[in-house]
């Protein structure tokens, strides 16, 4: 398409290029580097001679004859157990999405095709609850939760992360249902559908690309979280992202600290699958969602 | 729709909001009140024939344990754990305010009490990174959308790279980069020609670090909406505004600009609520000597060794709630009157 409108002089073309090397660059490489360096020894990835050490290892050849290792792979998920925070995070992340998609879609669905006032007030209630860091409700959940028994357990940490991820999940689903025309239930409801037959034959075929905007997002909520399932599971039932909080502390004295760059490259490939995956619909979802305003 | 069918398809939804924020916000007011038991003390003489008696205090951990078990909330405190030396501190600060020597000197003595100072970084953090990730973001969008089309997939997502990447570990990423081992830490020490060079032992240095690390993770943000938003920019009007003579600043500025408004909006009030809640990169950073925030408060107060101090954790909540509430009054009055006029 060179037509007038995107038609550029060289000199704009070539700063825009430049700069979006320059940014790439600076997105990309630090994980490039950390996932390089997760192959190498500690004296290596953190080395007081020089960085090309990190890039060639020459401590790596040095002591184990390759010039990657996988130790640090083999500390994280075989030695300190990664591989049961990652079952944990799996079931959670999935769970969650799983639930909340179900509530928010029904819930959105409601409050985009109800007339009444009261919707506003949810939509606002939902707006401040969305704007109150997820923290400051921990520490409203921890006594209760030990009272009540259920603390420490994976379901409980399932449903809290269902209610904190609500707010968000009505307002994007609400937005999406406000695209789609009213004509297309309504006529399903002169033909004479229940409501709900309405929503099942005539919206759920097509609601299918706001779903998946929304469900990514609740999923890297669930999978990302450090505060709730940091503070309100056991150690075992760990997720990744506290398990490598933990770390920190834990091995850098024993100088196992390439267990945890394994584990924060471990942690952060799953997320570019499925980005790579769904990409398409991130983008022509906020387009079409909640981005309208 | 009927109000029965719209209550039978909100109603999961609801509860689970009512269970699990609505309830847990009562909660942890009344948890704010409250203050954990003393530990039990007891005071034992011994006697001896000759030498006299010795009064020892012990623990008695049995009957603390009791205690703590019959009344889990702890002691009623009102709003004393509000008015204590971590949390609002109100003696300190008139103490501050009646023998001050001026302004600096009252500037740097309230930032030594925990809330003042955890509130100077969140609110600092917010004012910095906010702005700068969304200017950023737009360029980025604005430099994307002139990549040939083949590229745009690509590039696009090595640009979320940043914002996909789980908050705790994308500062810790860049923690490790810029220790003084590490490739970008040894950059800036020969940059700079020094050799001690840390960004952790300054409070300066952590502060711009750990602010570069929030316009780093929150720029794809931004960038993501303005891009799906530069998408719809309606080409007849650029075209119009081109044969008008407008150039290229102004056709950004007149044509691309407004009709991105409502995104503006959008984004502005997700990062400042993101922002607003900074926790993790601290933790990454390892960086509490020198920056602290509201939220890393509560944590402190919860992820103890020995008792969780739930009173203090739940005021600094309720205190942390209440600053949010009037950051976000504007908005939500703003929302309300769209919402009204039928909008959105």
């Amino acid at each position: 398409m060179a037509d007038a409108v995107h038609r550029r002089p060289p000199i704009v073309a070539f700063t825009a290029m430049a700069f979006v090397l320059f940014w790439l660059v600076i997105a990309a490489f630090p994980f490039a580097w950390t996932v390089w360096g997760s192959f190498k020894v500690q004296s290596d990835f953190f080395s007081r001679d020089s960085w090309w050490n990190a890039v060639v290892g020459a401590n790596t050849m040095r002591l184990t004859d390759s010039p990657f290792t996988n130790a640090g792979y083999y500390g994280a998920w075989v030695t300190t157990e990664f591989w049961r925070a990652a079952l944990n995070t799996a079931i959670i992340a999935i769970s969650v999405t799983v639930i909340s998609m179900t509530l928010g879609t029904l819930g959105g669905y409601a409050l985009a095709r109800s007339t009444y006032r009261y919707r506003f007030v949810i939509l606002v209630a939902a707006l401040f609850f969305r704007a109150m860091p997820d923290i400051t409700l921990v520490s409203g959940y921890l006594l209760p939760f030990f009272q009540l028994n259920i603390w420490g357990y994976l379901p409980t940490a399932i449903i809290v992360l269902v209610a904190l991820n609500q707010p968000f999940t009505l307002w994007m689903m609400y937005s999406f249902f406000q695209g789609i025309p009213r004509d297309l239930d309504e006529s399903a409801l002169v033909d004479g559908c229940t409501r709900f037959q309405a929503f099942r034959l005539a919206i759920m075929p097509v609601m299918w690309p706001g779903v998946i905007t929304t469900g990514l997002f609740s999923f890297l909520l669930a999978y990302n979280d450090f505060s709730v399932s940091g503070l309100i599971l056991t150690e075992r039932n760990q997720t990744m992202v506290p398990k490598i909080a933990s770390y920190l502390g834990k091995i850098q004295s024993d100088g196992n600290i390439m267990f945890a760059v394994a584990a924060v490259v471990s942690v952060t490939l799953p997320i570019f699958l499925l980005v790579m995956f769904f990409q398409r619909y991130l983008v022509s979802g906020l387009t079409a969602g909640a981005v309208k305003g | 729709m009927p109000h029965s069918t719209f209550f039978r398809f909100m109603g999961p939804s609801l509860v689970a909001i009512f269970l699990f924020i609505a309830l847990p916000i009562v909660s942890i007011f009344v948890q704010s009140l409250h203050i954990e038991h003393p530990q039990v003390i007891v005071v034992s003489e011994t006697c001896q024939p000759f030498g006299g008696c010795v009064e020892t205090t012990s623990v008695n951990a049995a009957a603390t344990a009791e205690l703590r078990a019959a009344q889990p909330l702890g002691q009623f405190n009102g709003f004393g754990t509000y008015l204590d030396r971590n949390h609002l501190a109100v003696a300190e600060l008139g103490t501050i305010l009646s023998d001050t020597t001026g302004m600096s000197d009252a500037i740097s003595r309230i930032y030594n009490l925990p809330l003042y100072r955890a509130l100077a970084f969140t609110i600092a953090y917010t004012a910095v990174v906010t702005p700068l990730a969304m200017i950023l973001g737009f360029l980025i969008a604005l430099a994307v959308n002139t990549v040939p089309q083949i590229l745009k997939g690509p590039v696009v997502f090595f640009s979320l790279v940043p914002m996909l990447i789980t908050p705790l570990v994308g500062a810790l990423i860049l923690y490790w980069m810029l220790n003084v081992e590490g490739i970008l830490g040894t950059a800036i020490q020969s940059l700079f020609n020094d050799p001690d060079l840390s960004t952790r032992t300054s409070a300066p240095l952590t502060w711009a670090t750990l602010m570069t690390y929030g316009i780093w993770t929150n720029a794809p943000f931004s960038f993501i909406v303005f891009y799906a938003g530069l998408q719809a920019v309606p080409r007849e009007t650029l075209e119009a505004a081109m044969i008008d003579g407008a150039n290229r600043v102004d056709r950004i500025r007149f044509v691309v600009l407004p009709s991105i408004r409502p995104l503006v909006f959008f984004v502005l009030l997700v990062q400042l609520m993101d922002n607003f809640r900074v926790f993790e990169p601290i933790i990454s950073f390892n960086a509490a000597s020198n920056a602290t925030s509201l939220s890393y408060l509560i944590y402190s107060s919860l992820n103890t060794q020995t008792t969780q101090l739930f009173g203090s954790a739940a005021a600094t909540s309720v205190i942390t709630i209440g600053f949010i509430t009037v950051l976000i009054i504007p908005v939500l009055l703003r929302v309300s009157r769209e919402l009204l006029a039928g909008k959105t």
